[in-house]
C-alpha cells in the first residue's frame, strides 16, 4: 500500500509560445502511514506535484500507481481516488461558499453519495479534530478569522476520510500560535488514525519538528530526500538553491566551528540546548 | 480546462503587425469588415481572403490561434447556413421530403458563412497582435473627439483595460476554485441541465466573492496612488504613428478600393 511516481513530467502550456517545465522526471515512492514534509522554494513545483497525487493534473508523461493500481488506466476510478486522496489547496479559505461553517464541511461527504446522518456525523467529528470551537459551527465561513477558516477547509476535506492528506502550505500567513496548533492537529491525525500525510511548506522550521521524511524540490526536481537529520546535514547544498536549514543547525555548526564538540544534528530548540548542555559539561 | 478562448487573447512574438500602432489596427479592422459587407461576387471575396492570408503571414501568429477563436461561432455558423441553405426561395436543386435546396440559397450561405468567418479571423487577427492595454490606448485615442458631448472617454476606456486585465487572473481562478471542489468530490460534468447548474453554485460563489475582493483591492490600490481620472493625465508612452504605420494605411487603401471594385463588378 504506498504511492509510486514513475518518471513523472508535466509542462504548462505546452502548445503555447511560453511552455513552462514544471516537473522534470519526479521519482518517489511514499509509504502508508508515513508524515512527509515537501519543501521548495516559491515555483519549484510542489504544488503541481501535489496535484498530480490525486488526478487533478494529468502528466504529460510517466506514471503515478496508487495502491499498485495505474491512476491513468483508463477504467481507473478518478473520483473514488480522489476521496482517498485528500487535497487540501494553498490558501483553501478560497472556496468555501455556503452558508454556514456546518455545511460547507458536509459538502465533501454529500458528494460521496453518503446519507444525511453519516454526513453530519463525519463533519462534526472532522470539525472537531480540526479543533474548531462549537459556537462557530453555524456562523457564515466569511466571518471567520483567516486561520478559522483555514481548519474549516481543512475540515472538509477531512470529512471525507482519506487515507493520504495532503496539506499545500497550510500555515502560510498565519500567526506562530496558529502554525503551530495546525500541525500539532496533524501530527495527532497522523499518529491516531494512521493517515498518510504530506506537508507542503517553505520553512524547514515548520516541518522539521513533525515529519518523518523531507523532499526538497528545487526547478521541478527532487533535489535531496531522507530523514530531516540527514537533510539538514546539507545545509551549505540548502542554501545553494535558496532555502535554510532551521536555526539550530546553524548555530551547532558554529559552536563546532570555534571547537565545542557539539553533535549537530539536533533539529528542535530543546534538543539544541540539551546537546550544548551535554558538551559544556563535559 | 478553460484556457481555449482565444478570441481576446494576445500571442506574443515580434512581427511587422504586431509592431504597427493599435489604431491602424482597429481602423483597419474597421474597413476590412465594411469591405465584406461591399461585395455583390466572389471575387471580392477571393482578393479579401488573399489580403488576410498575406496579413496573417506578415504576423507570424500559427493559423490554429485563429481557427480556435472560431470554434466559439461554429454553432451560430451552422444555424445561419442551415437556415438560408432551405429556406430561400428561387430555383430548387435538390429537394429532401418538404425541404427545397435552391441555387440561391447555396450561394446565400455560402456568402454568409465566408463573411462570418473571414470577419471573426480578421478581429482574431487584431487581437491576436495586440496587447489589450494598446487596444484599450487606441480606443481611447480613437475615440477622443466625442469628449465633446461630454462621453467619459477616459474612464470609458479605463474600465475597459481593467476588464481585459482581469479576465486572465478571473479565469485561473475559475480554474483554481473548480480544481478545489473537484477534490471535494464536486462534479460538474455529468447530470442534466438542472443538476449542473447546481452544481455551479459551489464555483460561482467563492468566483464572486474574489471578484469583488480584487475589485476593492485594486480601488484602494489606485486611490494610494493618486488617481483621479482622465482630467489631465499624461502618457508614458504616448501613441504616435512612424513611418511603417503610414505605409499600412496605404496598403490598407489600396485593399478597399481594389476590393470593392473588383467586388461590385458585374462580370
Ligand atoms: N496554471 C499555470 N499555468 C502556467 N504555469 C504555471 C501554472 N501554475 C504554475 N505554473 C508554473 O509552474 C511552476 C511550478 O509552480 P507551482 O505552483 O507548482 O510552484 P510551488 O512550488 O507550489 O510554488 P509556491 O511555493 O509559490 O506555491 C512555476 O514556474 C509556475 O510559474
Ligand atoms: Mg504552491
Amino acid at each position: 500500500m504506498s504511492i509510486i511516481l514513475d518518471h513523472i513530467n508535466y509542462i504548462y502550456g505546452e502548445d503555447t509560445t511560453t511552455p513552462v517545465h514544471a516537473l522534470k522526471d519526479i521519482c518517489l515512492q511514499i509509504q502508508d502511514g508515513e508524515f512527509v514534509g515537501i519543501i521548495g522554494h516559491t515555483g519549484s513545483g510542489k504544488s503541481t506535484l501535489m496535484q498530480h497525487l490525486n488526478g487533478l493534473v494529468r502528466a504529460t508523461g510517466g506514471h503515478i500507481y496508487y495502491n499498485g493500481e495505474d491512476i491513468y488506466d483508463r477504467d481507473y476510478d478518478m473520483k473514488k481516488l480522489r476521496s482517498k486522496v485528500g487535497l487540501v489547496f494553498q490558501y483553501p479559505e478560497h472556496q468555501l461558499f455556503e452558508i454556514d461553517v456546518f455545511s460547507d464541511v458536509c459538502f465533501g461527504p454529500k458528494n460521496l453519495g453518503l446519507d444525511r446522518k453519516e454526513t453530519e456525523l463525519r463533519a462534526y467529528d472532522a470539525l472537531r479534530k480540526v479543533g474548531l470551537p462549537n459556537e462557530l459551527f453555524y456562523q457564515s465561513p466569511f466571518e471567520l478569522s483567516g486561520g478559522q477558516k483555514r481548519r474549516v477547509a481543512i475540515a472538509g476535506v477531512l470529512a471525507m476520510k482519506p487515507e493520504v492528506l495532503i496539506l499545500d502550505e497550510p500555515t502560510a500567513g498565519l500567526d506562530p500560535k496558529g502554525r503551530d496548533e495546525i500541525l500539532q492537529q496533524v501530527k495527532k491525525l497522523q499518529t491516531e488514525t494512521g493517515m498518510t500525510i504530506l506537508l507542503v511548506s517553505h520553512s524547514m522550521e515548520d516541518v522539521a519538528e513533525y515529519v518523518d521524511r523531507i523532499i526538497v524540490m528545487n526547478d521541478g526536481s527532487v533535489l535531496l530526500e531522507g530523514a530531516p537529520r540527514d537533510v539538514f546535514s546539507h545545509y551549505e547544498e540548502l542554501e545553494a538553491v535558496g532555502l535554510a536549514a532551521p536555526q539550530v543547525t546553524y548555530i551547532l555548526n558554529e559552536f563546532r566551528k570555534n571547537g565545542l564538540d557539539v553533535d549537530t544534528s539536533a533539529i528542535t530548540i530543546g534538543e539544541a540546548a540539551q546537546e550544548i548542555a551535554r558538551a559544556l559539561h563535559r | 480546462m478553460l484556457r481555449d478562448i482565444t478570441l481576446g487573447q494576445y500571442y506574443s512574438t515580434e512581427s511587422l503587425i504586431h509592431k504597427l500602432d493599435p489604431r491602424v489596427k482597429l481602423w483597419g479592422t474597421c474597413f476590412y469588415i465594411i469591405s465584406l459587407f461591399c461585395f455583390k461576387n466572389f471575387v471580392g471575396y477571393l482578393v479579401a481572403m488573399l489580403f488576410l492570408a498575406l496579413v496573417i503571414r506578415l504576423s507570424k501568429v500559427p493559423f490554429r490561434f485563429m481557427v480556435k477563436g472560431m470554434k466559439s461561432i461554429v454553432f451560430l455558423l451552422l444555424i445561419t447556413v442551415g437556415f438560408n441553405l432551405f429556406l430561400t426561395p428561387g430555383t430548387p436543386v435538390v429537394s429532401l421530403w418538404k425541404l427545397k435546396i435552391t441555387w440561391e440559397g447555396i450561394v446565400l450561405a455560402s456568402t454568409m458563412a465566408l463573411r462570418l468567418s473571414l470577419l471573426i479571423i480578421s478581429s482574431s487577427v487584431m487581437t491576436l497582435t495586440t496587447t489589450p492595454n494598446n487596444l484599450t490606448d487606441g480606443m481611447e485615442k480613437m475615440m477622443g473627439p466625442l469628449k465633446l458631448f461630454k462621453l467619459p472617454v477616459h474612464e470609458v476606456a479605463m474600465m475597459m483595460s481593467i476588464a481585459l486585465r482581469f479576465i486572465p487572473i478571473l479565469l485561473e481562478e475559475t480554474d483554481k476554485i473548480m480544481k478545489a471542489q473537484i477534490a471535494r468530490g464536486a462534479d460538474f460534468e455529468s447530470g442534466n441541465l438542472f443538476k449542473r447548474a447546481k452544481a455551479m453554485v459551489p464555483l460561482l460563489v467563492p468566483l464572486f466573492i474574489s471578484a469583488f475582493r480584487r475589485a476593492n483591492d485594486l480601488a484602494m490600490a489606485m486611490e494610494a496612488r493618486c488617481y483621479r481620472g482622465g482630467e489631465g493625465r499624461t502618457k508614458m508612452k504616448p501613441l504616435i504613428y512612424k513611418k511603417q504605420d503610414y505605409l499600412a494605411y496605404a496598403g490598407l487603401l489600396i485593399y478597399f478600393v481594389v476590393s470593392v471594385a473588383l467586388g461590385r463588378m458585374t462580370f
